[in-house]
């Protein structure tokens, strides 16, 4: 499962795309809106997708799981639209035989989500103000396309 | 040859537009089309460094060249996700 949508996510659509019985963890990751940005109060979040091009590039950073990891059960959705302070904006689950790979796996699969899947968010501050965020430096110098999950540490 | 042309983002409220068919002429790439853009957001010049471009859903450099009906997008650095 690897989509781009406007309702809630819950977790659950994520984490039962990956589930089976060759699974002994599953690694489940909420991304959810924090009410401020280094101190300034945020009032919501607008997120932005190209969504045919996010979905075929979340499937290829499961593909890049799959040869790195062995891992086959990965599920990713990023919400879009309006999200308010608590809401969840990205769920990413990886169900694997032990949970040192499903940890790992599913900490490159936020990493690479937030390098090459075409999502863009809009901080509405509490101001009133609002502004498209820049990436932070190490994702913007990130070389293209493909990195390692070591080498991003 | 006709080309659809998306902008996202910064682009998208740049542009005031979400996207166009563009007429190019035979042999263009995607270096035409920031071309055409520059003459009408001059500022366009200095994303560039830090934009990407992709064409059918896949990262492209200025040097791909364009056929009909290619699908092209500006990609502003990419925020998804949460910041932890």
């Amino acid at each position: 499962m690897f989509k781009i949508i406007t309702e809630t996510i819950t977790g659950e659509e994520v984490r039962e795309a990956v589930e089976g019985p060759d699974a002994g963890a599953v690694v489940l990751f909420l991304g959810t809106v924090r009410n401020n940005t280094d101190g300034r109060p945020v009032k919501c979040l607008e997120y932005e997708a190209y969504p045919p091009m996010a979905e075929k590039k979340m499937a290829e950073i499961a593909q890049e799981i799959s040869d790195q990891w062995g891992i086959d059960r990965v599920a990713m959705v990023h919400r879009v639209g309006k999200l308010e302070i608590g809401e969840v904006s990205v769920a990413v689950a990886v169900a694997s035989p032990h949970r040192k790979d499903g940890f790992e796996a599913c900490r490159y699969a936020m990493d690479r989500l937030k390098q090459i899947v075409p999502i863009w968010k809009r901080e509405v501050w509490a101001d009133g103000e609002a502004e498209w965020v820049k990436p932070d430096a190490v994702f913007f110098d990130a070389p293209k396309p493909h990195k390692t999950a070591s080498q991003i540490d | 040859m006709n080309v659809t042309v998306k902008y996202f983002a910064v682009c998208h409220e740049m542009l005031d537009r979400s996207e166009e068919e563009m007429e190019l002429p035979d042999g263009a790439t995607v270096r035409t089309i920031l071309k055409r853009l520059e003459e009408e957001w001059p500022e366009i010049a200095e994303f560039y460094e830090v934009m990407q471009m992709s064409v059918n859903w896949e990262y492209a450099t200025e040097n791909t060249e364009l056929t009909e009906g290619d699908e092209v997008a500006l990609i502003p650095p990419v925020t998804g996700g949460c910041d932890v």
